[in-house]
């Protein structure tokens, strides 16, 4: 079995997020993390390897972006993938959720992977949907927001949350699943995967590399169109109370909610 | 023609809210237009009477295509099909789970855009423009489409329900082509209700408990606050997937809408499948030991400290004051 991870550079928690208003897309300067949300998808990865019902031959960590994206696959490497492969290329540049689903999903074809696994939402400007159209562009079936993998010889026993409750979902390989955040508790990586991380087998792709049509990806070849970025409305900040004397905190919280008579 | 397409969610016989939202803001929309919205309704065993009445919300006809529900692929089929031989320029969908796979695996099928978390929608120069919050709300694109269909993914509860004054729809059956990966997932259990069946939607007051919390055991914290308050408890969804609190507590994009008199959101980051289901309470206090933590950014009253030390004073507190 073979497993491909998708994942992706994010800006850093602390680094403060803003729109490029020349090019109407994030600016993405100041990114340096591993999505959250993708160290998910690698231990689930990882622990599919460990459970023994399946054998994994190898994991695959795939991302596409900016020179400094390798770091992601860095991280992604040292949490427990094979190898990885970094799309990058000018071309790709502002490409929407459309084209970049389009252009990993060319990545994909040429691994040729068992199971494509994914975070279910990246932190940043992009989305829960990716998954969804890459599948697609694959010819694979899909499901996002999965909180429980079981694997057999060929196929996926998933559980997710709903618009109902709780659904049961079996799906035949090769298949595309986002992984929620509830899955699994991602491990932390050794000092030994951090520093070999660097030496694993890295290959990057230009567009051209992976048959991509650059007619359909970057600024160009996207469908939807920035028209304005504009500051959220006005919204009065609340109070912000520290808790430096806990008492003190109780009674400030009490007199609040007395104000409000919210505790007729 | 062109014109808009929307999916309608049904189970168990009714009609999903945030779907008749989105109708009937495609009914808005098209009118503005000049043109007619149409809805798609994706099933099993869909009854005429739950098909006719999606006229009410301003559908003018709606598409019955008997396949598998519950899945995100079929509905994807059978979109593309009606887009490919009808020609819409629009496709809208309400907030929720399938929307937003719907919504990206068709814009991927027929070449179009695709927005999300979409709050607003525009008609500019005859042309839809999407109003889409993002960066945690910090900043709201407007987005508009070139060159290929367009896809509106709502925001939970972005799109009210309305009455259009029309009458029934015109119910057409449609086959559907389903494509060969559609047919390879399967929904073995749905709608499987875990925990207790509590009522949270009919409180004033709701404590709101998440992962903050640290554990299962501590929502006794946020129990014993909401009891000494006369109110509920409510969830995040990572605890209750976590199975720490029951699924029919959980707020937010798979769970329920709510908008009490307080609610009091304890060890919650305030995330925006979150926000979009208890946004709208009068009045929204946070405890939480983030102080970056996003919820104090739409709280009235933040309290930054640990709720491990807070909430057992808070509670004698309220307790004392409304013996007193």
């Amino acid at each position: 079995l073979k497993i491909c991870v998708l994942v992706k550079e994010v800006p850093d928690a602390a680094v403060e997020k803003r729109m490029d208003s020349s090019t109407k897309r994030l600016d993405r300067s100041g990114e340096k993390n591993l999505n959250p949300f993708d160290t998910h998808a690698i231990e689930a990865a990882m622990q599919i390897k460990e459970g023994g019902a399946v054998e994994v031959d190898e994991i695959v960590a795939v991302t596409m972006g900016p020179e400094s994206a390798v770091r992601a696959l860095h991280k992604a490497v040292s949490l427990g993938a094979d190898r990885s492969v970094h799309l990058t290329d000018p071309a790709l540049e502002n490409s929407d959720v459309v084209a970049t689903g389009y252009a990993l999903a060319q990545v994909l074809k040429a691994e040729s992977p068992d199971l494509v696994l994914l975070g279910q939402q990246s932190d940043d400007g992009e989305c829960y949907t990716i998954g969804a159209v890459v599948a697609d562009n694959l010819g694979m079936p899909s499901l996002t927001q999965v909180i429980q993998i079981d694997v057999s010889d060929n196929a996926l026993t998933c559980e997710r949350q709903a618009e109902y409750g709780y659904d049961t979902v079996e799906i035949q390989m090769p298949a595309v699943i986002s992984v929620g955040d509830a899955i699994n508790e991602p491990r932390y990586p050794s000092l030994k995967a951090i520093m070999g991380a660097k030496k694993k087998q890295l290959d990057t792709k230009s567009t051209a590399d992976a048959d991509i049509d650059t007619g359909k990806v970057g600024g160009d070849g996207s469908k939807t169109q920035v028209l304005a970025i504009n500051p959220p409305p006005e919204k009065a900040a609340g109070e912000i109370i520290e808790d430096e004397d806990t008492d003190e905190t109780v009674e400030k919280i009490v007199a609040w909610l007395e104000e409000r008579k919210l505790l007729a | 023609m062109s014109g808009i397409l929307t999916y309608v969610l049904e189970y168990e016989g009714e009609a999903n809210k945030n779907s008749l939202g989105a109708v009937s803001q495609a009914a808005k929309l098209a009118s503005e237009l000049g043109t007619e919205a149409h809805a798609v309704v994706v099933g099993e065993s869909v009854s005429d009477d739950v098909c006719r009445n999606i006229g009410k919300y301003g559908a003018s006809k709606v598409y019955r295509a008997n396949a598998p529900d519950g899945l995100a692929q079929p509905v994807v089929d059978v979109m593309a099909q009606l887009i490919e031989q009808n020609g819409y320029d629009y496709a809208l969908f309400g907030g929720g789970l399938l929307g937003f796979e719907i919504g990206a695996g068709v814009a991927a099928r027929v070449g179009g855009g695709v927005t999300m978390e979409v709050t607003e929608v525009k008609v500019q120069d005859g042309k839809l423009v999407a109003v889409r919050p993002i960066l945690q709300d910090s900043a709201i694109v407007d987005v508009a489409y070139e060159g290929g269909v367009g896809v509106i993914i709502g925001r939970l509860n972005a799109f009210e329900i309305e009455e259009s004054g029309s009458g029934d729809a015109e119910v057409e059956d449609v086959d559907v082509q389903l494509s060969d990966f559609s047919t390879q997932a399967k929904v073995v259990k749905r709608g499987e209700q875990r925990g207790a069946d509590v009522n949270i939607e009919d409180a004033d007051i709701l404590v709101g408990g998440g992962r903050g919390l640290g554990k299962a055991e501590n929502f006794s914290l946020a129990e014993d606050l909401a009891e000494s308050l006369g109110g509920a408890v409510a969830a995040t969804r990572a605890v209750v997937d976590a199975g720490w609190y029951p699924y029919a507590a959980q707020i937010g994009q798979t769970g329920k809408t709510v908008a009490p008199k307080l609610y009091l959101a304890v060890g919650i980051s305030g995330a925006i499948q979150h926000k979009v289901g208890m946004q709208s309470s009068e009045n929204i206090v946070a405890i939480n030991k983030d102080q970056n933590a996003p919820i104090f950014e739409f709280s009235d009253l933040g309290v930054v400290g640990d709720l491990h030390k807070i909430l057992p004073k808070l509670t004698a507190a309220v307790k004392a004051k409304k013996g007193g």
